[in-house]
């Protein structure tokens, strides 16, 4: 049942950003980092979804880049279908593990070529990943790719600046799917459109998962997205992992004191006068986070030790309350 | 009866192009009242912004007001001169616009700013317009307002910088706050605080605000009524409760369908099937017609337009008018 297709161990990133070094010499500085993603962990089960939430800036997009290989980690393990990932991978096996997964960006404009037409577009990953493929072979498969996201064949000769935003994403959409893929990186797919193409991608995506058996991760900050899409969610703060669980469960019976904030935000659409509740404090510079539990300044749980011991992960949730069962009376389901 | 702060009557845009002209917003009429939030939704493209920025006098070129009036407290500011329409922008009708960087100068810092703002429009000595700013970050929720307030934007998370934006809105003490998109760039946990700020606002000082969001959620929240938009139209208007929870027009119906909700564990999302018609060839008829689930043949060669379904409601459908209810 439960057959791991992606592994995730202890990844790590963290960007150079210094000052230039004649300035760091002259104004005496130290290197700068930022610590993007901190010892993270995390498995997906084939055909299922694995969301990733959190604030702006703890680190989704950069996890998400780590995972397809547009950036290096500092440190860790990525694992897929039981294989490295690491670095030193071979050409030919490197690509031969890449066709295998693919990335949908946030904003379908910037990641289409806007001086291609739709056709190229979608053809590039044939090329690359089926080379003995002919040019008609080619074309009849763009053309059922643009059938299967609900655009017509005949739209391949547009470019992309020709499509609302919805239908764009579904050109990015055919484009991933056309080397078939076994796993699709999906950073924030439906953000920028409004809800009823969301509703249309959202669909769409389920569809296909149901049809290919796709593995999907999945990164959106709007709760109510992930609750429909995901099975498993992982919440970061700062970088870290603050809790994995089930999607029902977490929804349900959230752990983390920071999950439980970040469910309480959650705009009431049901008009059931629930008040949403205030979030204390704002999001810490990743430049300096503070020590022990980076989320203790804002945490109405946090004691001494939370000031200075970073939680391990027990179970799913990274927090000294959780652990000392200081939480459990308020967990009750 | 109180008068309103804001009343839209026929309000119409156009941008005349190599093809013809074509109507962005048609025949628009709303009223805010003092202390009232209208929230305005619909799918991209439906005319918000270009209603909003009609309303402070910011249509670009070639596009124009072609029909309508616009007035602020039963006085005309659609036909006003250029500079008389400057001095009412930031005095009398505060903005905010989505993206806070560009509404903020990275070279200047966030005392700067708002100081000289606040000059601009109040007769102010610079420590008092000083002291001023420091209370509004305060009202905002920046922490530890006077420090902070000579900080540049960078140094403030994006959070930050979109309440310091409704700082430079607010400033003068504007009677109409026109907010578009104010929250969108911002996680679920910052939206809520600008979302109190904001109301606060028109609480403590009866100013209205002209809320344009796709996000359903911050509507309810905020919103006292809310007018749904599609082609350039007001689709339907009336009181958010009653348009949330029982939908009228079929497009609201199916916006509403379409969201995603926390309590709820639907395999598949409701969909409006097709996709809102481009400008250049809306259909003849109801505009909705060829993606409504409840089309007859009247929606086909007639136009709907607004009449009132009940009190405080108005729709355009022709399923609500009274003469072809079956
Ligand atoms: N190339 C880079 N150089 C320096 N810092 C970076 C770089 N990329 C990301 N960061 C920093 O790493 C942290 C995590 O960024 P990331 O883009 O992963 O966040 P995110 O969770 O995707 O946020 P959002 O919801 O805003 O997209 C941020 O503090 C960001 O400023
Ligand atoms: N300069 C322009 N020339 C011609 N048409 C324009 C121009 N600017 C906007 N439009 C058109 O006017 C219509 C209304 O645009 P508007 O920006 O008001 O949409 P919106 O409802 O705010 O959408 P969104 O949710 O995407 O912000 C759109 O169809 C748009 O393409
Ligand atoms: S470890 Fe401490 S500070 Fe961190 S979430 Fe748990 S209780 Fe709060
Ligand atoms: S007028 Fe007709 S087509 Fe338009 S929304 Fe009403 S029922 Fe549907
Ligand atoms: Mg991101
Ligand atoms: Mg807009």
């Amino acid at each position: 049942m439960s057959d791991v297709l992606l592994d995730v161990r202890n990844l790590s990133r963290r960007f150079d950003v210094s000052k230039p070094w004649l300035n760091r010499k002259l104004e005496g500085l130290e290197k700068l980092y930022v610590k993007a993603v901190d010892d993270v962990s995390f498995t997906v089960n084939r055909g299922e979804t694995f969301a990733l939430v959190g604030e702006s800036g703890s680190g989704k997009s950069t996890i998400a880049k780590l995972i397809v290989g547009l950036l290096k980690p500092t440190q860790g393990e990525i694992f897929f279908s039981g294989q490295s990932l690491a670095r030193g991978l071979s050409g030919a096996e490197a690509r031969r593990l890449r066709r295998r997964f693919q990335m949908i960006f946030q904003d379908p404009l910037a990641s289409l070529n806007p001086r291609w037409r739709v056709t190229d577009i979608i053809a590039e990953p044939l090329r690359v990943f089926e080379r003995s493929m002919d040019d008609r072979a080619r074309r009849l498969r763009v053309g059922e790719l643009l059938t299967l996201v609900g655009l017509s064949p005949e739209d391949g000769v547009k470019f992309p600046h020709q499509f609302s935003g919805g239908q764009r994403q579904r050109i990015a959409i055919a484009r991933a799917l056309a080397a078939k893929p076994e796993f699709i990186v999906c950073d924030e797919p439906t953000s920028a459109l409004d809800v009823s193409v969301q509703a249309q991608i959202l669909n769409l995506m389920k569809d296909l998962q149901k049809e290919f058996g796709l593995t999907y991760v999945f990164i959106s900050h709007n709760l109510q997205v992930v609750r429909h899409m995901a099975d498993h969610i992982g919440v970061l703060y700062l970088g870290r992992l603050a809790e994995v669980a089930p999607a029902r469960d977490l929804f349900e019976a959230p752990r983390h004191p920071y999950t439980r904030m970040l469910l309480d935000a959650v705009p009431d659409i049901e008009m059931t006068g629930r008040r949403r509740k205030k979030v204390e404090g704002e999001i810490p510079s990743p430049l300096s986070p503070p020590p022990g539990c980076a989320f203790h300044p804002r945490c109405p749980f946090a004691n001494d030790r939370c000031k200075t011991e970073v939680p391990r992960t027990l179970g799913g949730v990274a927090c000294h309350a959780v652990e000392e069962g200081r939480l459990s009376d308020l967990v009750q389901p | 009866m109180t008068e309103p702060l804001l009343s839209v009557r026929g309000l119409t845009v156009e941008f005349p192009t190599r093809h013809g002209i074509l109507t962005a917003v048609e025949d628009i009429t709303l009223d805010i009242m003092p202390g009232e939030v209208l929230g305005m939704v619909g799918e991209s493209g439906a005319g918000k912004s270009m209603t909003g920025n009609a309303i402070i006098g910011l249509i670009e070129p070639p596009g124009r007001i072609a029909r309508g009036e616009i007035l602020l407290k039963g006085q005309r500011i659609d036909n006003l001169p250029p500079d008389e329409m400057r001095a009412i922008r930031g005095r009398r009708i505060g903005m905010i616009f989505q993206d806070p960087l560009t509404s903020l100068n990275p070279l200047y810092r966030i005392s700067d700013q708002l100081v000289e703002t606040i000059r601009t429009h109040l007769p102010m000595s610079q420590e008092a317009a000083r002291k001023r700013a420091i209370q509004l970050l305060d009202d905002v929720g920046i922490p530890d307002a006077a420090r902070r307030i000579d900080d540049y934007p960078h140094q403030f998370s994006g959070g930050m910088r979109q309440r310091v934006v409704i700082a430079l809105a607010l400033c003068a003490e504007p009677d109409l706050v026109i907010a578009d998109e104010p929250t969108t760039a911002l996680d679920v946990s910052v939206q809520a605080q600008i979302i109190d700020v904001m109301k606060q606002l028109c609480a403590d000082r009866g100013a209205a605000i002209l809320l344009v969001t796709h996000d359903m959620g911050v509507i309810a929240e905020t919103a006292n009524r809310v007018a749904v938009m599609y082609a350039g139209r007001i689709a339907e208007i009336g009181p958010v409760r009653e348009v949330i929870k029982d939908a009228r027009h079929p497009y609201t119906a199916g916006l509403m369908g379409a969201i995603p909700r926390l309590g709820e564990n639907l395999d598949r999302l409701q969909q409006i099937p097709g996709a809102m018609p481009r400008l250049s060839s809306i259909p003849q008829g109801c505009a909705f017609n060829p993606r409504c689930p409840k089309v007859f043949d009247r929606c086909r060669s007639h136009r709907p337009s607004l009449s009132q379904a009940e009190v405080g409601r108005q729709v355009a459908c022709w399923l609500y008018d009274g003469v072809t209810e079956a």
